[in-house]
């Protein structure tokens, strides 16, 4: 599937703020089997200098979604979501997301090619608080498997 | 140096769970209808699944649950995960690559499951002093 390679640079609005919660971060340690207490009781988070409890790294993907559907939903794009495979991911973290935090999402597309029949697309999300305080940059990379 | 290997055992159990937590209910990881139709062997794993057991890993190789200044890895291969009471298993492995000058450790990992591996070019870079 061949995507328009004039969406590179391409910025979408900020994400509605998405609220931090303190069960949701528990929840998703439990389900990634994360043990640690710093993830679960905002004690012993406190213990090593974060407001509350501290999130797993890679739960900004639940963070991130409502931006990447922005982009996979965009009908000027044109992905075909029954068709997209998980290429890449990638976090580089300001600090750790923490219950508490109230972040907007901004991504901006990184790179559209096409390969082999394949369309590739990278997106760059940057997750910073609601004052504009820097967490954490998200690259993700798609693609969208040719009907070969 | 090499870091001591971590397994970790997923269940079709792990992946519902895993759904829910997460928000992704994409069918080709719990139904098998679904993931043969798109021509999958069978359901397979939540790639941010598999990340997020390497960055269990990695927390444990660091020794702190907010030691990871940056992660990245590339999905090579579908994770498999049969509807038995053993489903799979995933295998993590790392080596220390270098400390920055900064302090920071950077790590090359591998992932493989079933012998083979499901991730590439994965790393992380990890504070290992507070």
């Amino acid at each position: 599937m061949s995507l328009d390679p004039s969406f590179v640079g391409r910025t979408y609005p900020p994400t509605a703020p998405y609220q931090v919660g303190r069960e949701k971060i528990r929840e998703f340690a439990t389900a990634v089997g994360a043990t640690d207490p710093a993830h679960h009781d905002p004690e012993a988070a406190r213990a090593l200098g974060h407001p509350d409890v501290v999130a797993p790294p890679t739960f900004p993907v639940v963070v991130t979604m409502a931006a990447s559907r922005q982009i996979v939903e965009d009908p000027a794009l044109g992905v075909d979501y029954s068709r997209v495979v998980h290429g890449d991911q990638r976090f580089a973290y300001t600090r750790p997301v923490v219950a508490g935090d109230e972040l907007v999402c901004v991504s901006t597309i990184e790179e559209v090619t096409t390969r082999g029949g394949h369309g590739f697309l990278t997106t760059r999300t940057d997750v910073s608080t609601v004052d504009g305080e820097p967490v954490v940059a998200v690259w993700s990379k798609i693609v969208v498997r040719g009907e070969a | 140096m090499e870091l001591p290997t971590q397994t970790y055992r997923v269940t079709r159990a792990d992946l519902v769970r895993y759904a829910g937590a997460s928000g992704d209910f994409n069918r080709i990881h719990w139904s098998d209808r679904t993931a043969t139709a798109v021509g999958l062997p069978g359901v397979i794993a939540h790639g941010m699944f598999t990340m997020a057991l390497v960055g269990r890993a990695v927390a444990g190789w660091a020794g702190a649950p907010d030691a990871v200044v940056d992660f990245g890895v590339r999905f090579t291969r579908p994770v498999v995960v049969p509807d038995t009471d053993e489903g799979t298993e995933i295998e993590v492995s790392a080596v220390v690559k270098e400390v920055t000058e900064e302090g920071l450790t950077r790590l090359d990992i591998t992932a493989t499951c079933q012998g083979e591996k499901v991730l590439s070019q994965a790393r992380a870079l990890i504070r290992t002093t507070r």
